[in-house]
């Protein structure tokens, strides 16, 4: 019954409708005692829980690949300026500029609005890799190219040897934020791999770099990226073993499908590129090319793959849900004891 | 600016804050998120609470939202999914109303429809149809906003999150770094959209338009703390009248968004509506993130030093 | 769009507050200076959805005199500034891409459309409009004087102004054309003839903001939450304060959802059901006594020639031959009654019958019916009643309607728990109800339960029709519909020597408001005549074209079909949609010389001569069809001032926004200016069949480079004056000596002392929750119906927690929140003179003051075709037999023979079991009606995209069907394709021990707009309720089987080898 009344005086008793008992079968039936139930597991018509990222996979993954391989290659031709390694430093300038030009063209094409690229510098934030990375890449840049330039124009050579440094250091925050750019998302294999990622992403911009060095410069001067392309990919392949424990379920995504098969061959060709780059790599210019080859193609299908079980992982909203659920167990479990 | 201890407030800590909990309060921002967010004077936080136990699935909230904002109507195509075929939040879509049909025994209460007994099987103890207009949840935290490399996203002084359409280049990272995957790009654009709460609207002291159209009152805009007042003492007159199924969902300011100025009053488990069950959001790990890339980048520079070193023996 | 360095937010960040970069710094100057178009407007315009009956409150935001925003008023009592759907799309309806801005033209034969410009297309309508109305002139039929025109006809009106659908009415009837017809016809006549016959009245009793005092809600028939989403809002209030809310429908829709209980039942079987309740509330005596005593005919002792419906169904008077009734035996005894409503004039709705002397018997009008207040005269009402609804029973409910008992019982209980002297239930119905070859009955059905329970003129009480379209409440009342007059003046038939007062003596009740029927006549004769209507000449009544039968949009269909009907106007209706069996429609219109159609866009109905399901099956070519057909793109509500009639008998003024586009005229200019063209060629005939064209009063000012009519000026025609030019306050002025002028009596007041009362908006929060002062509402402003009968015979609140109106005796009159709807100074105590006439026979204890009693019909002696009380009859077509009775179908039912309208075989008839399936129609929140207003709008399209059709997921299994596969379902009419819907909400029924399968359908497709699908109405069929003309679409049968439809030819080979199986004949369904 209403509990409201028509008086001579008016309305008595009114209640705003958003107070309705819905949903209650109040005043309907008798009432019948039995739990609450819910249906947990279930989705909403398979639909994903986030939206999956709009990148496009050649920009963002070509790019996050050219980004450490630009990276990298600053770090060995610092190293080689500082060592006296000049064509080993120049072709890995020569290697950087081209990664960075194609990792620059990349993320402007990605955009929605190429024309505002300079956006990116409109703040400074912290929060966003993004912006620091922009920031960085502002920083990074114009020293690499400054380096270049002046090694391969013969112009002011110890300011090109600053540069150089600079590059190279700076190129090792280019090589490894790429893990935090797309760490820093709600995407379930990315983010959950957040704390692997960054060394994951270091050793294969390692491997990727020194991989180019060992195509490009000659046999002598090599042996120090050939160093560093087994450590590399020693960093690259055990950061990926840890990533895939992390994960749980989350790492069936790496596992399955397209990221499976990128990640298998990847896997193959770093640990081949390692294995030659430790043998034949050592006696000859064509074994370390061809060790070296391997490591590119192994870097670049790694990222092609992260990026890959990035994008599973976002759309299948078991991935979302399921870690989400397990860690509210786990919650409620240690808040019980 | 807000003190860590704000920051550190937020309550499911994972430990990546024990160490960094004072970075982190500076990156998340504190309770207060226009204050946080250098609005020194602002307005009380306004937002919505959406009571989807009072919605009839009329959809005046997408529509009211596509006129007002003047939104693309975004193709025909029929899903199959009950009445639902707008799918699912994104560019075209910042209000989306959910159609859950459940052949379920629910609460404490006699479901109002009992399938006929020749329907057999499960479905005998009943059925019910829930509807959720879901929209942006304007996080306290909100990672859309903190991953925004352009300063597109902003927190307004009524501490809801907008999209500055003059500004986005459509780099699109806000995208995936929304827990609640809102936001979406429009492709013949380029540019990314969502909910602005009616920003335009909130300043001349206008409702926003999805609120106001709502026939039945199933969402509801409003000061938040009035609001999440408001929507403790609904739940507890459901779970008076037997719907004790009836939840809030996003009130709660320990969550791992630190509490939506836009909540909800769910009668199922958020994923059945397609919520996440536990969103956080990322900028929270994202100290040790840099932690680690830093590491990294020092590990790697350090390895090429070695390298190079070891090579010249 | 690079920021220029002083505008950098960076340097912006590092000053200031926002370190981060997230706020304040961020932001940039085009979002600070952001401005909401509805603060920047020139001026907010008061208007009013152009949708549904609901008549929710809109403010026009104009800029440089455009609309830019349409949004609520949150002002308005009924709809607090809330919008659904279709309302929040009003602006991309009025302003999108979608209208047409130019007239077109397919001249005869031809194969697209061309330009035509507007003037010439004008004056080409006239000049086909004057040669037409010539051909088609008649003067007689069988000897009767007809002065008629039967060569033209017109439908729609539910979407228009008053002003317009007045200024329609009025030009063509005085030229003639009686075969004008609307919406109304189609959506709720059905109503009008139950509501009226049992309350005086037929219109909604009540306001939807009353349910909010309701302690429980029944809604049947109704699909309220998607239908009427914003008046929903007043049950969510009600249910707020602790009502019970029952939805009792064939499937579960948004509105069960929110319901408290969701009784699913089998479509077409509701009297069965009310009947049940009826039948306990009778077996346990669960009435409201002393309200059925004193306020019902409960205690009226009727004529010993009546005889009761027993076994066969069938009540005394039926002339099997005629398959009609000669009501006179149901008559009380010694008393003679007419109806407030319905069939009225019984000589001329059933002809043969004898002219003079057998209908009605002058004498007997003049005593006072007998009653018998212990109840136990076996031959009064309640006797009569028990014994009708005795076979009614919770097993027979069950067996008929596919209801437990146990779930019945529970209704049962609810119903007779919230009613009484505390408590009220108040009935939602629509057109679930309303749209069956019995459908009258159903409103009538409800209306008893209401006057037994005691639940009318009372708070939370009463029925609340939810009505169809923005006006279509108005076009009932300035009826563009063939058998009324504004205000529910019957149409005069065609008698011998009929003269005025021959007319108001056979057609209206001596006693109660009907009695004053030769005021609101002559004041109406005067509006149209003027000066030349005079006591000499019977004010022009001859003037008035007279009917021989029924002239529904049916019956015209039948006449284009014959040939007779040359000439039709669509003014906003989509036949070949919306109407059932829509290939009889296009049949029909291929049939005219010219077809004139007044829409916003290029329906179905203007193009079916080049795209129609029957050129793409190649049974018609473009080039063979003859019909010249004008397409007139209309103004839009922002576009015009007028008043639309919502739901709740409430006119409310819509202001004008911006101006019409290019060729875009309102209706009222149209008719306005049609009928002075057309004058133009008449003047100085000298011939008498145009003289009523001529003497027409047709001088309205106008305004604009358009010369647009002025809508207000109108308005205060219908309103109406007195002799020295006064405006009047209401009906009750009007008199019959022809001193007063009024265009419609129930709308008398609502220009009252030159103030157009309609458009009066004080704010909701200013006054009670009828909102008095909102608009105006017919019938003076009263908001619930028969509110008297909210006090008992002494005039006291039944209940002080239900006090409406009450007497107060210190100030001799009635009193309370709403304007009595009763004499105000007539006391409870006042008793009539044995032969007093009109008012004043009315005590001062009845409330039914429309009545000729002055008591609720619970026993209807008069004014409803197929009997006094309502008995279950199955559809036309339905799988399952008559449990109740020996007949099948309504006995008095409307049928149709004609090849393409082929009926179905029932059970236990050859070819039973061909299509089994029961299917209903209904409504989406999404779309709008025939879908005119809804699938050209892509904000609405793109929410419900595709037709479909909605299977249990039992059905889905017997036939293999797949969720969101195609399915086809056909009937003897046709075959069409939908999506499939496989869906728990709707189940199967256990019906009279076997398992019956319902299929819903939403009825809004067609072939053209954006969302396109096929039409649901090429599957239903023309049979009709006798009382009302109404159409069977909510109830028939098909077969549904996986797959697309076949195309071309091989469509129509489909259903012609469903017929040749199920042996259908022009026979077939069609015994009485
Ligand atoms: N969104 C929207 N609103 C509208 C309209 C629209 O097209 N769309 N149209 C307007 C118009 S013109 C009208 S007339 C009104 C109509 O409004 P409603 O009367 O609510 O219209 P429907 O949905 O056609 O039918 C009502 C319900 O009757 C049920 N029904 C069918 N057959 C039976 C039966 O035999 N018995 C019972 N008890 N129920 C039955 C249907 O399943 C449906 O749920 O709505 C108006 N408002
Ligand atoms: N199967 C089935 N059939 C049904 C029903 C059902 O429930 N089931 N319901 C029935 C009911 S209740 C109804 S009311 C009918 C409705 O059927 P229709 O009335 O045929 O359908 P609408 O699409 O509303 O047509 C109205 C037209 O008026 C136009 N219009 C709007 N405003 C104006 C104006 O100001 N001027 C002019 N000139 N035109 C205007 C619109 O664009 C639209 O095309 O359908 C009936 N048919
Ligand atoms: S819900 Fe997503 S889009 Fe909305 S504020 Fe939170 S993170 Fe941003
Ligand atoms: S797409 Fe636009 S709004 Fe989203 S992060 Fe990039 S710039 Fe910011
Ligand atoms: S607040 Fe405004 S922008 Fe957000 S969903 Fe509502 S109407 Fe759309
Ligand atoms: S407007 Fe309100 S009732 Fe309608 S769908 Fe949106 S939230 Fe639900
Ligand atoms: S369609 Fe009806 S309920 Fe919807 S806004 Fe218009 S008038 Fe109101
Ligand atoms: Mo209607």
């Amino acid at each position: 019954m209403s509990e409201a009344e028509v008086t001579r005086e008016g309305l008595k008793g009114v209640r705003p409708g958003r107070e309705a008992r819905t949903f209650s079968g109040e005043g309907g039936r008798r009432r019948r005692d039995a739990p609450a139930r819910d249906h947990p597991g279930s989705s909403y018509y398979g639909q994903p829980v986030i939206n999956p990222p709009v990148w496009a996979e050649l920009d963002i993954a070509g790019y996050l690949f050219a980004g450490g391989l630009a990276g990298s290659s600053s770090i060995l031709a610092a190293g080689a300026e500082l060592s006296g390694r000049p064509r080993l430093a120049r072709r890995s300038k020569l290697g950087a500029g081209a990664a960075l030009g194609v990792s620059l063209v990349a993320l402007i094409h990605d955009l929605g609005r190429p024309g505002r690229f300079l956006n990116m510098l409109r703040v400074f934030k912290p929060t966003s890799p993004m912006n620091v990375g922009s920031w960085l890449l502002g920083a990074y840049g114009p020293l690499m190219a400054g380096a270049a330039a002046s090694d391969v124009l013969g112009v002011a050579p110890r300011a090109g040897r600053v540069a150089a440094a600079g590059a190279g250091v700076l190129g090792a925050g280019v090589a490894s934020y790429t893990a935090a750019l797309i760490a820093d998302t709600a995407v379930p294999a990315w983010h959950d791999g957040y704390r692997e990622l960054p060394f994951l992403f270091a050793g294969s911009a390692a491997a990727a770099g020194s991989g180019l060095a060992m195509i490009a410069a000659p046999h002598a001067e090599s042996t120090p990226a050939r160093h560093m392309a087994l450590l590399g990919a020693a960093a690259e392949l055990g950061a990926e073993q840890l990533l895939e424990r992390r994960l749980g379920i989350v790492a069936e995504t790496l596992h399955e499908g397209t990221a499976g098969r990128r990640l298998k061959a990847a896997k193959a060709l770093t640990v081949a590129g390692g294995l030659g780059a430790a043998t034949i790599g050592r006696r000859g210019r064509l074994g370390a090319a061809l060790s070296g080859a391997c490591l590119l193609a192994g870097s670049a299908l790694t990222r092609f793959g992260l990026f890959a079980a990035g994008m599973a992982s976002a759309q299948d909203p078991r991935y979302t849900v399921q870690p989400q659920r397990e860690r509210l167990a786990r919650e409620a479990d240690a808040d019980s004891h | 600016m807000s003190s860590g201890a704000d920051g550190s407030a937020n309550g499911k800590a994972s430990p990546a804050v024990s160490d960094s909990g004072d970075v982190l309060g500076v990156l998340l921002g504190g309770a207060d998120p226009a204050g946080s967010a250098g609005w020194q004077e602002h307005p009380p936080r306004m937002g919505f609470f959406t009571d989807t136990s009072l919605c009839i699935g009329c959809k005046a909230c997408e529509v009211a939202c596509k006129e007002w904002n003047q939104v693309p109507e975004d193709g025909l195509n029929w899903t199959g999914h009950s009445h639902d075929n707008s799918e699912r939040l994104g560019a075209d879509t910042w209000r989306h109303v959910a159609f859950v049909e459940q052949r379920v025994k629910v609460g404490n209460h006699e479901p109002n429809f009992q399938r006929a007994p020749s329907a057999g099987g499960e479905g005998e103890d009943g059925f019910r149809w829930l509807m959720a207009s879901d929209v942006c949840k304007h996080c306290t935290h909100a990672a859309c906003l903190d991953v925004c490399p352009t300063g597109a996203i902003f927190r307004t002084e009524f501490g809801t999150v907008v999209v500055q359409a003059d500004v986005c280049n459509g780099c699109g990272y806000c995208v995936p770094a929304c827990p609640y995957g809102v936001l979406d790009k429009r492709e013949e654009d380029g540019r990314i959209f969502k909910c602005t709460l009616c920003y335009d609207r909130l300043g001349v002291g206008q409702e926003p338009a999805c609120a106001k159209a709502c026939p039945t009152d199933s969402i509801q805009f409003g000061e938040v703390d009035e609001l999440r007042e408001r929507a403790a003492g609904r739940v507890e007159q459901l779970h008076e009248v037997g719907v004790v199924e009836a939840r809030l969902y996003g009130h709660d300011p320990d969550d791992g968004v630190g509490g939506d100025g836009a909540f909800f009053l769910l009668l199922d488990e958020p994923e059945v509506y397609g919520l996440p069950p536990d969103p956080i959001v990322t900028t929270r790990d994202l100290p040790e993130m840099w932690k680690r890339v830093g590491i990294a980048a020092g590990g790697l520079l350090a390895g090429a030093a070695a390298c190079f070193a070891g090579a010249r023996r | 769009m690079t920021p220029s360095p002083g505008d950098w937010p960076l340097l912006r960040q590092l000053r200031g507050e926002d370190r981060m970069g997230r706020g304040a710094a961020a932001r940039s100057r085009h979002t600070a200076g952001l401005t909401p178009r509805t603060a920047a407007a020139d001026r907010v315009v008061k208007s009013v959805c152009p949708y549904c009956a609901v008549g929710c409150a809109q403010n026009l935001y104009v800029k440089d005199d455009r609309v830019v925003q349409i949004e609520g008023d949150p002002d308005a009592p009924h709809s607090r500034g809330r919008l659904c759907p279709k309302g929040s799309a009003t602006l991309q309806l009025t302003t999108g891409e979608a209208r047409e801005r130019h007239v077109l033209y397919r001249p005869p034969h031809g194969a697209d459309w061309e330009r035509l410009d507007l003037q010439t297309a004008m004056d080409m309508v006239a000049d086909k409009f004057v040669a037409t109305r010539r051909e088609g002139w008649e003067w007689e039929r069988d000897g009767k004087r007809t002065r008629r025109c039967m060569s033209i006809a017109a439908l729609g009106g539910a979407t228009l102004d008053n002003e317009e659908n007045y200024l329609i009415k009025k030009f063509l009837t005085s030229a003639g054309v009686i075969q004008i017809e609307n919406q109304a016809r189609v959506c709720h006549s059905s109503t009008v003839v139950g509501l009226g016959t049992s309350f005086g009245r037929g219109a909604s009793s009540t306001l939807p903001g009353d349910l909010q005092n309701s302690d429980l809600i029944v809604l049947e028939g109704s699909n309220m939450a998607e239908a009427h989403p914003v008046a929903y809002q007043w049950v969510m209030e009600a249910k707020a304060r602790g009502a019970t809310v029952i939805h009792v429908d064939p499937h579960y829709s948004r509105t069960s959802a929110l319901a408290d209980m969701f009784v699913p039942l089998r479509a077409g079987t509701d009297i069965a059901f009310l009947g049940g309740i009826i039948n306990h509330v009778l077996q346990t005596d669960s009435d409201f006594r002393e309200y059925v005593l004193a306020y019902t005919n409960a205690p009226t002792i009727v004529r010993e020639e009546f005889e009761d419906a027993g076994p066969d169904g069938i009540f005394s008077g039926f002339d099997p031959e005629k398959g009609k009734y000669d009501p006179s035996s149901w008559q009380y005894d010694g008393a003679f009654v007419a109806a407030a409503a319905g069939q009225r004039d019984l000589e001329g709705n059933v002809e043969g019958l004898a002219d003079e002397g057998e209908g009605r018997d002058e004498a007997a009008a003049r005593e006072q019916p007998k009653l018998d207040m212990t109840l136990e005269h076996p031959r009064c009402v309640w006797q009569i009643l028990k014994r009708h609804y005795a076979t009614y029973t919770p097993e027979m409910v069950e067996r008929i309607c596919g209801v437990p008992q146990d779930v019945f019982a529970e209704v049962c209980r609810l119903f007779v728990e919230n009613s009484g002297r505390e408590r009220t239930t108040a009935f939602v119905h629509g057109v679930g109800w309303t749209q069956h070859t019995i459908g009258s009955q159903y409103i009538r059905a409800a209306s008893m339960l209401q006057l037994l329970l005691g639940n009318m003129g009372r708070p939370g009480g009463g029925v609340m029709a939810m009505r169809g379209h923005a006006s279509i409440q108005g076009s009932s009342d300035i009826p563009t519909l063939f058998d009324t007059l504004p205000g529910y003046i019957p149409m005069p038939n065609a008698h011998r020597h009929e003269d005025l007062d021959e007319f108001v003596a056979t057609t209206s009740a001596r006693r109660g408001f009907w009695g004053n029927l030769r005021d609101y006549t002559v004041s109406l004769l005067k509006a149209w005549w003027g000066p030349a209507a005079t006591s000499e000449n019977d004010y022009c009544f001859g003037y008035v074209p007279r009917l021989t039968g029924s002239h529904s949009t049916y019956d015209t269909v039948m006449e284009q079909i014959k040939g007779t009907v040359k000439g039709y106007f669509l003014f906003g209706e989509n036949p070949a949609v919306g109407s059932a069996n829509t290939r009889m429609q296009r049949l029909g219109m291929s049939k005219l010389d010219w077809l004139v159609v007044r829409d916003f866009s290029l329906i179905e109905s203007a193009t079916w001569w080049k795209d129609g399901p029957e050129i793409e099956t190649g049974e018609m070519r473009t080039e063979d069809i003859g019909t010249e057909v004008f397409f007139f793109p209309a103004a839009a509500h922002i576009e015009k001032e007028g008043t639309f009639t919502n739901t709740q008998r409430m006119l409310q003024w819509h202001h004008k926004g911006q101006d019409p586009c290019e060729e875009q005229r309102s209706d009222l200019w149209f008719m306005y200016h049609l009928g002075k063209r057309i004058r133009e060629r008449l003047a100085g005939s000298h011939d008498e069949m145009d003289r009523p064209v001529l003497e027409l009063t047709w001088d309205y000012p106008t305004e604009g480079e358009h010369e647009e009519p002025t809508a207000e000026a109108v308005l205060a025609e219908i309103s109406g004056w007195n002799a020295e030019g006064e405006f009047l306050g209401g009906y009750t002025e009007l008199k019959d000596d022809g001193s007063t002028s009024c265009g419609c009596w129930i709308y008398s007041g609502c220009y009252a002392e030159g103030v157009n009362q309609t458009a009066r908006r004080k704010p909701a929060r200013e006054q009670n929750w009828t909102g008095p002062e909102w608009a105006w509402a017919w019938p003076m402003n009263r908001r619930i119906l028969y509110n008297r009968a909210s006090a008992d015979p002494e005039g006291r609140p039944w209940s002080e927690r239900k006090a409406l109106v009450w007497w107060d005796e210190e100030q001799g009159k009635w009193t309370g929140h709403d304007t009595p709807d009763f004499e105000a100074d007539k006391p409870p105590s006042y008793r009539p003179s044995p032969d007093a006439a009109g008012p004043d026979a009315i005590s001062g204890a009845t409330p039914f003051i429309m009545q000729a009693d002055g008591r609720g019909w619970l026993y209807a002696p008069s004014g409803v075709a197929d009997g006094p009380m309502p008995t279950h009859y199955e559809p036309q077509d339905s799988p399952v037999r008559n449990r109740l009775h020996e007949h099948q179908r309504n006995p008095a039912r409307q049928t149709y023979a004609h090849e393409n309208n082929r009926y179905h075989p029932g059970p236990g008839e050859p070819g039973e079991g061909v299509y089994p399936f029961v299917v209903t129609t209904y409504r989406l929140t999404e779309h709008f009606t025939a879908g005119g207003m809804s699938r050209w709008t892509p904000y609405l399209s793109e929410l419900q995209p595709e037709f479909f059709c909605e299977v249990s997921p039992e059905l889905a299994a017997e036939r293999g069907l797949e969720h969101a596969g195609w399915a086809m379902l056909v009937s003897a009419r046709g075959v069409i394709e939908a999506r499939v819907m496989v869906t728990d909400r709707m189940t199967p029924l256990r019906v009279d021990g076997r398992t019956i399968h319902q299929i819903g359908m939403p009825y809004h497709w067609g072939a053209n707009g954006y969302s396109k699908g096929d039409s649901m109405n090429e599957l239903s069929s023309m049979a009709l309720d006798p009382s009302s003309h109404i159409q069977e679409v909510k109830a028939l049968t098909v077969d549904i089987r996986p797959g697309r439809r076949p195309r071309g030819p091989a469509r129509q080979e489909l259903v012609r080898e469903y017929r040749e199986r199920a042996g259908i004949t022009e026979m077939t369904g069609m015994a009485p």
